[in-house]
């Protein structure tokens, strides 16, 4: 079974992307569907700034307005900003750690379908009866009395997704744990994987509570259980704490990825080491701890008492600091380094003043007094857009441009991507740096309108007009994606010239096996240490050469996954069609059948032997 | 292949659960799985602790008056239970001895405890929908059922879990391959068993003493 480049018609290569279990095509997978959901979500971002650009507007209805506001919240968190993170995971985290894969290739390509399927399905409500309209927290004293599908259809397209996520999480942690190659110990861990390992840790951890949540809601509004219902005895505080116990988290889930990359960005184009690297260590494994000690400072203003509020408005200010330790190693990091401002470096150097600036609103915030003054504002609208698009974006878009090369083999046209940044970057400070004033002025968050002359019309036009020039940096982004597709110039190894570790020392393009030869990790920053010493292969190596075991791909995850989409319709319609409940059963088999046919069949993978190894022109030596 | 090397009990490994990679990460991978069950777990308990006895203006059910009475039969479940578990301990020390025939009798054993538990569960589900305790009645039941149902639904996939490894190989032997399939399959049944401690304490007795 060699899979040497051979002539392929359509229907293979669609059968191959569907069954793939190679973590390099799962990283496209992710990367491409992340991206299309990140379009959407930016459509529907456009649209609210087109409603709210002029008070008294009617370009959207009240009720659409609040489809397109939650849809917009949770695509770009569950469908855009973690899918297109867990692609660069994929891509970069085995190669980073010296693995020919990750722990269980399986598994990953089963969680990749599964969060597909449930972000479709959360999609299709928008042309089935209309779209969820709760906000992305679907509060239940809410959610519970929306009319109509939407709300089942976040309901039952998160749990969908969800449970992808989870899956993912366990195979990263596992992969990092167990897969790293000789001589990478924990503290030559290269920082990426070290977020990567504790936003894993953090998605065991706090997934459950959102799945136990969503099963309430489903349960409450599709087979008449009563969590949520205060008149049968139900408590919809129950929703609000589970979901902040899986939410705040969450926003570091996605944020230490970002540090992640800015991490590594930083240390390759100051051509330095990264400063404070225990620190730095240290500073992400505390994040992520007190990340589960802080969920009630979204709820200060539940009346949960003064006791509780102080004790989470001080463990929510303890996390500017180990933030800050972060902040701080950066800025020495570039400090007499020789600088290259290159487009990943643009976006890193603009990074920390948009990530600081949201931070310091987050520490106003913890103060519980002043947060009974800023909640629901507009004040806390540009506070979250602060970190989650000064921090998640920038480094998704950073990641790109950085990461290009190495999953495509060609570079992003770097004029075009300065282009790219410049407009995003001005677009986001226009938009949101206003929206600040706007919450202290008193606007309310989730209006879909507002009376004119109360000192807000020009703020909110100014800021609508901030958001063209985000779309208009998303243009030219995907313009420059075009034409580096088209154009197809190989990058070759180490693009970047400066590339510190492991991933950028494997020649181009990636051969699907990985490493020929284990490498043997000399320290940290190993493939700089290799070139220091004018190692011309880049690596030492950990074993001679010998044969390679491979996964076989596999056409059940997908199986398995529409299984859940098909069950999810029949539990959607519970109680409304006479087919709900059979189509919910059938849905079910088809999992339960197809994870049987998994259990029941042998699947040792195979071999690729030495001797096909050495004339393969996948690496040179 | 190494995995159809024909082991003798001189040759068997004395951990084949972690005998190779892929038996490695499955090791850790469902032990970190299990973590988060925990976290699931604790949120249903959570749960159940904040809607105990809640309901509908004058609503009589309390825990007190339903689980009183049923509270030996409560507790030969408990007994079944740990039992199993028991008997998966002793089918996981013949895998390691390398004695075939006795962990397949050895897991038969655990099923059919497993299998008594589920029908007295079934059987007090039962009991109690046709006293007008049901599902949806209130949050309370609705608390109880979900709470005590998810551990249900985890008997269950654990006895279809353990069926289906018993047929498949109950003509191939023992080998590094499916000797991890087992024992992942043991390590879910003793978690099933810890959750129903602690159903066991939290629901029936802590709620029979009130």
């Amino acid at each position: 079974m060699s899979a040497i480049a051979q002539k392929k018609g359509f229907g293979s290569v669609l059968w191959d992307w569907l069954t793939t279990v190679d973590h390099k095509k799962i990283a496209i997978l992710y990367l491409a569907s992340g991206g299309f959901f990140f379009i959407v979500g930016g459509i529907e971002a456009m649209l609210i700034r087109i409603q709210l650009a002029v008070p008294g507007n009617d370009f959207l209805s009240a009720g659409l307005y609040n489809e397109i506001l939650t849809m917009h919240g949770t695509t770009m968190i569950f469908l855009a900003a973690m899918p297109i993170l867990f692609g660069y995971m994929n891509a970069v985290v085995p190669l980073q750690i010296g693995a020919r894969d990750v722990a269980f290739p399986f598994l990953n390509s089963l969680g990749f379908w599964l969060f597909f399927f449930g972000g479709i399905f959360l999609n299709l409500s928008w042309f089935m009866g209309g779209a969820p309209d709760a906000g992305w927290t679907s509060y239940a004293s809410l959610s519970l009395y929306s009319p109509g599908n939407g709300i089942d259809f976040y309901a039952l397209g998160l749990q969908v997704s969800g449970a992808g996520t989870y899956i993912a999480g366990i195979n990263f942690l596992v992969t990092i744990i167990n897969m790293r190659a000789p001589g990478m110990t924990y503290m030559r861990m290269p920082l990426f994987t070290w977020t990567t390992f504790v936003a894993s840790a953090l998605i065991l951890f706090a997934f459950p509570p959102l799945t136990i949540g969503l099963f309430f809601l489903i349960f409450d509004r599709m087979f008449g259980a009563n969590f949520f219902d205060h008149t049968m005895g139900g408590n919809t505080i129950i929703w609000e704490h589970l979901f902040w116990i899986f939410g705040h988290p969450e926003v570091y889930i996605l944020i230490l990825p970002a540090f992640g990359i800015f991490s590594e960005i930083f240390a390759i184009f100051s051509r330095k080491r990264l400063f404070g690297y225990s620190a730095m260590v240290f500073a992400t494994v505390l994040i992520g701890f007190l990340g589960f000690m802080v969920w009630a400072h979204h709820m200060f203003t539940v009346g949960l008492g003064p006791t509780a509020n102080a004790i989470f408005a001080v463990a929510t200010m303890a996390i500017a600091v180990p933030t800050g330790v972060k902040i701080f190693n950066w800025l020495l990091t570039i400090w007499g380094g020789s600088i290259k401002v290159t487009t990943p470096m643009l976006y890193a150097l603009g990074f920390i003043p948009s990530f600081v600036a949201g931070g310091v609103t987050g520490v106003m915030q913890a103060a519980a007094p002043l947060d009974y003054q800023l909640h629901d504002s507009y004040f806390i609208v540009a506070h979250f857009h602060y970190v989650i698009v000064g921090g998640v974006v920038l480094a998704i878009l950073a990641g790109l441009h950085l990461y290009w090369p190495l999953m495509f083999n060609q570079m992003l046209d770097e004029k075009l991507g300065k282009i790219t940044f410049w407009l995003f970057f001005f677009g986001f400070h226009a938009t949101f740096f206003i929206q600040h004033f706007l919450g202290l002025m008193g606007m309310p968050r989730r209006v879909f309108t507002f009376v004119g002359d109360q000192g807000w019309d020009a703020f909110n036009a100014i800021s609508s007009g901030g958001a063209v020039f985000m779309a208009l940096g998303v243009i030219v982004l995907v313009v420059n994606i075009v034409k580096t597709v088209v154009q197809n110039k190989p990058a070759g190894t180490d693009p970047w010239e400066d590339g510190r570790t492991l991933e950028w020392a494997i020649p181009q393009p990636v051969p699907f096996y990985n490493f020929k030869r284990t490498p043997l990790v000399r320290g940290l920053d190993t493939f700089w240490i290799e070139k220091q010493e004018g190692n011309k292969e880049g690596m030492t190596y950990a074993e001679p050469l010998s044969d390679i075991h491979m996964p076989n791909n596999s056409f059940i995850p997908f199986v398995m996954s529409l299984g859940l989409f098909i069950a999810s319709f029949g539990a959607l319609y519970n109680g409304e069609k006479t087919w709900a409940v059979p189509v919910l059963v059938i849905g079910l088999a088809i999992t339960v059948i197809s994870m049987g046919v998994r259990s029941w069949k042998d699947d040792h993978g195979y071999h690729i032997h030495k001797e096909d190894l050495m004339d393969d022109k996948g690496g040179k030596y | 292949m190494a995995e159809e090397i024909k082991y003798t009990p001189q040759t068997w490994p004395e951990h084949p659960e972690t005998a190779n990679l892929e038996g490695k990460n499955k090791f850790l991978g469902f032990w970190l799985f299990l973590g988060g069950e925990t976290v699931l777990f604790a949120s249903l308990f959570a749960t159940y602790l904040a809607l105990k006895d809640k309901g509908p203006e004058g609503m009589t059910f309390t825990t007190q008056s339903l689980f009183s009475e049923g509270l030996p039969l409560v507790f030969l479940m408990t007994m079944l239970l740990l039992t199993s578990s028991l008997t998966s301990v002793y089918a996981m020390y013949h895998m390691k001895n390398f004695n075939f025939r006795g962990m397949q009798t050895w897991m038969a054993i655990t099923v059919l405890l497993g299998l008594g538990f589920l029908a007295l569960e079934i059987y007090e589900f039962y009991h109690y929908v046709h006293i007008g305790f049901y599902f949806s009645q209130s949050a309370f039941s609705s608390a109880f059922f979900t709470l005590v149902g998810t551990h249900g639904l985890h008997v269950v996939i654990g006895l279809g879990w353990i069926i289906l490894l018993m047929l498949r190989n109950a003509k191939r032997g023992l080998s590094v391959y499916n000797a991890q399939k087992y024992y992942t399959a043991s390590l879910y049944w003793h978690f099933i068993d810890v959750v129903w401690v602690f159903i066991f304490t939290v629901v029936y007795l802590m709620g029979v003493m009130g």
